[in-house]
């Protein structure tokens, strides 16, 4: 016990770089948020006001924080199962001893190093009605994609930012999901090989119950980034298209330059408190749910 | 169901199996041909690298022959798929899914094939009563010591009744003292099942232990079938003599003992220790092992001799200088330059 409180002060000395970090860069802004929370300010915050802690019930409740619930939501149902198959799809068939392979497998993780702003560029440049490679080839079959174009049609509009959140997140899904394959032993393959398991069985009773840990990873990661997304708004739709705000998902409500919200810090802070506290639900019901489906190996 | 009903014979005709192409060729079997019987417990025996574990993999289907044939019963089965061979395999691994419980486990050979699921649990039940595994059938297999793993994995072959059971080193993951157990348990497991066993091993012991009969290879050829004492006492070249016994047999160099192009060996408990004898060699070491001696002598040319004495009081210490006879009829004659025994 005496030996454990002399090495105390040494132990406080090593720690302090790494909990600075945390304190400046997690821990303080947190609870200022949370404080700001259940103020009212004016728009260069330099005036506030106590507004109660019951502010944060009422943006909640509120039809703008709501409807932007909504579409974030929406946005993550788009984005996570159709980023995982994909993800998964690719990372499976690029799992093959085959000559040139590592050429796809680059191609395929390569969005890993692509910056959200490059890839809504992309995006922005392949549906534009206009010029839009997409809009010229599919045209025919999605009218929209001419008139008024994917970003500028309310029903489209949250699909296509989808569509380019899906792509960008496809490098890292395929990533993940490449390494699990490859820590997957190949004697559990070649046994249900030989017990007569035919390559979906192969698929659904080894490669998918020995990718769970990855896949739970990954669909924590995508959600919460889902909830979280702000970059493909703000420069595919700018929240839009108006008047229905059919993009403006929680992130853009608290930065979006035309958000509502944009001029108080406190109804901010508090909507940046809520969005915390839904990713950390979201988080805890797939942790419960997937709990009993998810194997860590022997 | 029943086991032991189906039976049969693998035959392999002139199997060659290589990897790579070109320059990179590497020929892991080389036109093994081989004759295993109904119910007999084959052992394929050799170090590491040498084609057994490939040579059986080619049995199961896991690998395509690049030459010769490969017959189960009367069937060529080159291209059979592993699931219509009749065959379980035992990996090394085990290969258990560790998501599923050791139930789900053994009955995952009779799911695939689309067998109703009160008939594969009872099946599944039966086959853990054999293996003693009846009591662990809720858990999965990370709660399961390395035998019990083991007995899952046998038991996930046994309970399709197979004709033929490939295994490829199963025990060879586990510690000393369960493998010795696990040993006779397989032996008595064979004998139940009245089955053709092909066994893959490194282990010597194993070998002269468990097998009706040993095949023995090396660098992909096949040196030597036979009963293992027949392998023992008349290994049919330089390296199953080699290969076999511990200590290995003693090699003489050509010329010590007879003519130059014949090698002589001598197995370590045919050299006597008598005065005068004509081969002579300083002691290095003394191993006591209780049941027994072992000296490790070396003569002034480099020579090295193990010899299995009976424990006594009067034993040559360190630095003595000591010579051993032999009997004729123990010595093995070799070609000093093919390895392969003369006459």
């Amino acid at each position: 016990m005496r030996r454990r409180l002399r090495d105390v002060p040494a132990a406080l000395v090593m720690l302090v770089a790494s909990f600075t970090l945390l304190a400046v860069w997690t821990i303080y802004p947190l609870v200022r948020a949370i404080q700001s929370g259940h103020l009212r300010c004016n728009i260069t915050g330099s005036k506030c006001r106590e507004a109660g802690w019951g502010q944060y019930l009422d943006v909640f409740l509120s039809k703008n924080f709501q409807d932007a619930l909504m579409v974030s939501v929406k946005l993550a149902l788009m984005t996570v199962p159709a980023g995982l198959i994909l993800g998964i799809g690719l990372a499976v068939l690029a799992d093959k001893h085959l000559r040139g392979i590592g050429f796809f497998r680059t191609v395929f993780s390569s969005t890993i190093a692509t910056s959200v702003a490059v890839a809504s560029l992309v995006w922005f440049v392949l549906l534009q009605p206009e010029i839009g490679v997409l809009s010229d080839l599919f045209s025919g079959w999605i009218p929209s994609l001419k008139n008024p174009g994917l970003l500028r049609d309310p029903n489209t509009a949250l699909p296509a930012v989808a569509l380019s959140s899906i792509w960008a997140s496809l490098g890292f899904t395929f990533i993940v999901i490449t390494a699990g394959l490859q820590s997957v032993p190949k004697e559990l393959y070649e046994s249900a090989y030989v017990d007569g398991a035919g390559s979906f069985r192969r698929f659904t009773n080894v490669t998918l119950p020995m990718l769970s840990p990855s896949i739970l990873f990954i669909s924590v990661v995508l959600t919460t980034r889902a909830l979280q997304t702000y970059g493909e708004v703000a420069l595919l739709t700018g929240g839009g298209p108006e008047p229905e705000k059919s993009t403006t998902t929680i992130p853009y409500l608290i930065y979006g330059k035309n958000s509502i919200i944009s001029g108080d810090i406190g109804l901010k802070s508090a909507a940046a408190v809520l969005l915390f506290l839904i990713s950390l639900v979201f988080a805890l019901v797939q942790f419960r749910g997937f709990e009993k489906r998810v194997h860590y190996g022997n | 169901m029943a086991y032991g009903a189906a039976v049969a014979q693998v035959r392999l005709e002139h199997v060659t199996k290589t990897f790579g192409d070109g320059d990179d060729t590497v020929t892991a079997v080389d036109d093994v041909s081989l004759d295993v019987q109904d119910h007999e417990f084959m052992i394929l025996l050799g170090p590491s690298g040498c084609g057994k574990s490939t040579l059986l993999r080619v049995v199961a289907g896991l690998e395509d022959p690049t030459g010769g044939d490969v017959y189960i019963g009367e069937r060529r089965v080159n291209d059979v798929e592993p699931k219509l061979r009749d065959i379980a395999m035992v990996f090394q691994s085990y290969a258990l899914y560790p998501h599923k419980t050791v139930a789900a486990n053994i009955e995952f050979p009779l799911k695939v094939r689309g067998v109703a699921k009160a008939e594969r649990a009872a099946d599944a039940q039966k086959a853990a009563d054999v293996l003693g595994l009846t009591d662990y059938m809720r858990r999965k297999p990370g709660q399961l010591s390395g035998g019990q793993r083991q007995r899952v994995a046998l038991a996930r072959a046994i309970v399709r009744n197979p004709a033929v059971f490939l295994m490829d080193e199963p025990l060879s993951n586990l510690d000393a003292k369960l493998r010795g157990d696990t040993r006779t348990e397989l032996v008595d497991l064979h004998r139940r099942l009245d089955s053709t066993f092909l066994y893959v091993t490194h282990d010597q012991v194993e070998a002269m232990t468990m097998g009706s009969r040993v095949a023995v290879l090396n660098a992909g050829r096949l040196e030597q079938v036979g009963t293992p004492q027949d392998v023992y006492d008349y290994p049919a070249s330089a390296f199953v003599a080699q290969f076999i016994g511990t200590p290995p047999m003693n090699l003489l160099p050509p010329g010590l003992f007879g003519s130059n192009l014949v090698q002589v060996g001598i197995r370590p408990e045919h050299l006597l220790l008598t005065p005068g004898g004509p081969l002579q060699g300083t002691v290095r070491q003394v191993e006591h092992l209780g049941h027994e001696v072992l000296l490790l002598t070396e003569s002034d040319g480099g020579t090295r001799l193990a010899a299995r004495v009976a424990p006594s009081s009067d034993l040559p210490i360190v630095g003595e200088v000591v010579q051993f006879d032999v009997a004729p009829q123990h010595l093995h004659r070799f070609d000093a330059v093919t390895g392969v025994r003369v006459p």
